[in-house]
């Protein structure tokens, strides 16, 4: 299977040849920094074309189809409309944390989006606590939506961004317990290690009831974390026009349009990583024929392809649930999800201490 | 019988004639306590307030009510007329009917008749500022008096109401709305869930409710104002325009009101079209509730599978009459053309494409377990208040009264078909809302008996483009998709009518929002907003 630290490396050491070891490894941060961007931005605009086109499908219609063949230029064409539009100036805000708020939320997913390991050698930061880093880095987003809310002068705004701070916070206990429970499993807090050590089977086979278990709850509240329907009462824009961006225009809009999508896509990827194996390809212990056959398949098509089931199935729920209630919404987690993740995790711990997994 | 019993309480003063509907004039003073008699008395029981009119005799000012007994069925209408043209001054029946509450208001706003003891006296439709009352027969309409203003109306925190106190003076008493502390939220008049430009101010606690305040008059367009310089057929247009998603059924009530008072004996053919209409045209006015209350909720995907279906009924209201949301069909004596000759086999393919659909509806919202917990229990309606408020149509019928008017006063030909008149009484959000479901299916099976049989002949008698109405006073009213439908006509045997006053179904619906929405959250009164399932310019009118 093809290692892209033979790239990197190789990268490396072109640029060590001829400049001092300082400025190569700057401008390494500088390369890796540009890649990451232009990752991130083609990502989101993806799947901002694959959120269209899908939905198009579940309504009977066909989407955008103008743009390019099959529409594909469309985002590329919304996002240099977003790009050239203007900033409204609006009075009455706060207007250093109105202008923070939407950069604050980007950051943040794009720290998150720096931790995943995209393929074989492929990751930019991996250090033994990466799990926990990544957790930490994607709750900075409910400050920048906090402050959105709070700056922008706007009752419905103020509304959206209390429903989302309620919500996020609620959520994050549920990712967090689901994957602690997949770290209490691995044994390791290291996303690279996690990875390699799916090589014998997925983590969702092997780890059986109480990885599926945390599989399901992990994508519930990772949807709810992303403030997709039908968690998206933030935004909800029948009861409050647009939520917490209500008052947002131009290009600062599109960092909560572009944060959206891409936090949709940290969470597949997560998703992946944990229980589908991330990069890892499809291995199944005493069939070695099969598994060569597998490993020719590139580690990018297997994560990408992985990701993509995910965000297909959150999609799904997107455009097939009614919103729920800011109530329900809270009784669902402190009520359901919480308790069942608790006792999820005691007993992921009996099936480790015990080595009840396969 | 109901003659004698009325007139066992007939106040002094007041006068009674045995037309049909009896009608009785009473004296201002002595109305207030007359109405609490009609209300409770146990023979009379006339408690649902179907229509009150304001009115401009020439040499008074008043209202007429028309009332109706849920009990026993009997009808009859009120006359009162204020003593003093200048000042003049009624008692509110507020406390006794509730649907007075924005009738009243909306006669204060036309006609200036102050409403003693009402709590709330402000205009309804119009603005603040305006000047004059705009349907008295001596209003100056000219631009003098109210120019296009540029500046914005203010909304007062505060209303008032003219109160009597012990010694019988009449006092202006300041109400306030909204504290200066309350976290008040406008929604509307532009909000994606208001399904128009309806505006609510809304004080919150947190997510919850806590008083609500309807602003209507943004769309008012002074129909009733026009028809009175319009001759009747001219008139037949603007009530398209009222509730668009029961164009046609609207229309069919006034072209009724003045078949009636014309004598004009409508052929049986065009009786058949008008009701294969009336149902299309409910059909897609419910399929459309469907849509737009899953979009309220978030369904999103939901909104299109119920526009996809409407298109297939627009598409056969277009065949026939050449419009799709307003059709303009119906005429005096008739309908305007025979029906398109494949319009029965569409409404046959029709039959068989929507039932497998609405299962389909059941499948992905119905049963959903997020939709139920959001729409059960919620904004709970109960019968006596739907009825004080005059909430009829399928929001009424959920709430356990039985008022369509088709069962109840049969029109056109049902009553040659068979169909069943949904009645759910739990009067939550989730009633009304299987309730239109239910209705669709009922719609189906009306149509399903009228497309093989209508008869051959003339689709319409030949009515002149100039009718003269002979003097009196009429009313009729049809069920149209969102509850009943009246036309009140009085005319002096001229060709304009004297005095056009439509009973919009959706009025009530609106006044009832605050009743249902308090308390619960914001969410919820989108629910209840959707579930109500008013259609703007049919308040604004």
């Amino acid at each position: 299977m093809f290692d892209f630290t033979v790239v990197t490396q190789w990268v490396d050491q072109f640029l060590r040849s001829f400049l001092p070891a300082e400025i190569a490894i700057l401008a390494e941060f500088v390369l890796i920094g540009l890649c990451l961007l232009a990752g991130y931005a083609l990502i989101a605009l993806v799947l901002i074309y694959a959120e269209r086109k899908i939905c198009a499908f579940f309504q009977c219609r066909i989407g955008p189809d103008r743009v390019g063949p099959f529409g594909l230029m469309q985002s590329f064409a919304d996002m240099i409309k977003m790009l050239i539009k203007e900033l409204i100036d609006i009075n009455h805000v706060d207007r250093f944390l109105f202008n923070l708020a939407p950069f604050v939320v980007i950051i943040a997913s794009v720290l998150a989006f720096g931790c995943i390991p995209f393929a074989k050698g492929l990751q930019v930061l991996d250090f033994n606590v990466g799990i926990f880093f990544l957790i930490a880095v994607s709750s900075i987003g409910i400050v920048g939506i906090l402050l959105a809310g709070w700056s922008s002068n706007n009752k419905y705004s103020l509304i959206g961004a209390m429903r989302s701070g309620a919500q996020m916070i609620s959520y994050e206990l549920s990712i967090g317990l689901s994957i602690l429970t997949m770290v209490v499993f691995a044994g390791t807090m290291q996303l690279s290690i996690l990875v390699e050590n799916q090589a014998d089977g997925w983590f969702i086979f092997r780890g059986h009831l109480p990885a599926l278990i945390a599989f399901v709850v992990y994508l519930v509240a990772g949807t709810a974390e992303t403030n997709r329907g039908p968690f998206d009462l933030p935004e909800a824009d029948s009861e409050l026009t647009a939520g917490y961006h209500t008052e947002y225009s131009g290009m600062h809009f599109g960092f909560f349009y572009l944060a959206e999508y891409l936090n949709m896509f940290i969470v597949a990827s997560v998703a992946s990583t944990l229980f589908l194996g991330g990069w890892m390809p499809l291995h199944v212990a005493g069939w070695e024929g099969f598994n060569r056959v597998m490993d020719h398949i590139p580690s990018v098509v297997w994560f990408f392809g992985k990701a993509a089931v995910v965000i297909f199935i959150i999609m799904w729920f997107k455009w097939t649930f009614p919103r729920l209630r800011i109530d329900q919404l809270l009784r669902l987690e402190w009520r359901y999800l919480l308790p069942l993740n608790l006792l999820n995790l005691l007993l992921m711990v009996v099936v480790v201490v015990f080595k009840l997994h396969f | 019988m109901l003659t004698e019993e009325i007139k066992s309480i007939l106040p002094e003063g007041a006068s009674f004639e045995e037309e049909n509907p009896a009608t009785i004039s009473v004296p201002p003073t002595v109305w207030h306590t007359f109405a609490r008699q009609l209300r409770d008395k146990a023979e009379l029981h006339f408690d649902y307030l179907a229509c009150l009119t304001g009115m401009d005799w020439g040499d008074a000012l008043g209202i007429v009510c028309l009332l109706e007994s849920t009990v026993h069925r009997h009808a009859i209408r009120v006359r009162i007329a204020a003593a003093d043209r200048r000042n003049p001054e009624l008692p509110s029946v507020y406390d006794v009917w509730k649907s007075a509450d924005l009738n009243e208001r909306e006669v204060f706003d036309f006609f200036g008749i102050h409403f003693i003891n009402h709590p709330d006296m402000r205009r309804l439709f119009l603005r603040n500022d305006w000047v004059g009352y705009p349907l008295r027969k001596d209003y100056d309409a000219g631009d003098n008096n109210n120019p296009v203003r540029l500046e914005s109306d203010e909304t007062p925190d505060a209303t008032f109401s003219f109160e009597e106190d012990s010694e019988g003076e009449i006092r202006e008493k300041e109400h306030i709305l909204f504290e200066e502390d309350e976290y008040v939220v406008n929604i509307g008049p532009q909000h994606p869930a208001t399904h128009g430009v309806l505006r609510f101010r809304v004080a919150l606690e947190g997510e919850n409710v806590k008083k609500l305040d309807v602003y209507c008059g943004y769309i008012h367009r002074g129909i009733e104002k026009m028809c009175e310089s319009l001759t009747y057929p001219q008139m037949l247009a603007l009530t398209d325009r009222l509730d668009y998603l029961s164009a046609h059924q609207n229309r069919h009530a006034l072209c009724l009101c003045i078949e009636e008072a014309l004598g004009i004996e409508v052929p049986e053919r065009a009786k058949y079209i008008r009701t294969i209409m009336d149902e299309l045209n409910r059909i897609s006015s419910h399929l459309l509730f469907w849509s737009a209350l899953c979009m309220d909720l978030g369904a999103l995907s939901a909104f299109f599978y119920g526009f996809r279906d409407r298109e297939k009924v627009l598409d056969m209201l277009e065949a026939t009459t050449g419009g799709r949301l307003i059709q303009n069909y119906n005429v005096i004596g008739g309908v305007a053309a025979d029906i398109q000759p494949d319009l029965v086999r569409q409404i046959k393919e029709f039959l068989v494409y929507l039932p497998p659909m609405l299962k389909e509806y059941h499948q992905i919202f119905t049963g959903n377990i997020i939709a139920r917990q959001r729409m059960q229990q919620i904004g709970v309606l109960s019968r006596e208040a739907a009825i004080s408020y005059g909430v009829t149509g399928p929001s009424g019928r959920a709430s356990g009264w039985a008022c369509d008017v088709r069962k109840k006063s049969p029109y056109g030909v049902y009553d040659k078909v068979e169909f069943k008149e949904i009645v759910h009484t739990e009067g939550d959000s989730f009633a009304r809302y299987t309730v239109r479901i239910e209705e669709l299916q009922e719609s189906l099976r009306i149509l399903e008996q009228l497309a093989d049989n209508i008869p051959a002949g003339d689709f319409a008698v030949k009515a002149k483009p100039i009718v003269k109405l002979p003097e009196g006073a009429y009313y009729k009213s049809v069920e149209a998709s969102r509850g009943e439908f009246g036309v009140y006509m009085e005319s002096r045997g001229e060709k304009y009518p004297y005095r056009v006053k439509f009973r919009s179904p959706c009025l009530p619906l609106v006044s009832v929002v605050d009743l249902l929405a308090r308390n619960n959250k914001i969410a919820d009164l989108i629910a209840i907003g959707g579930t109500l399932d008013y259609v703007v310019p049919d308040i604004d009118r």
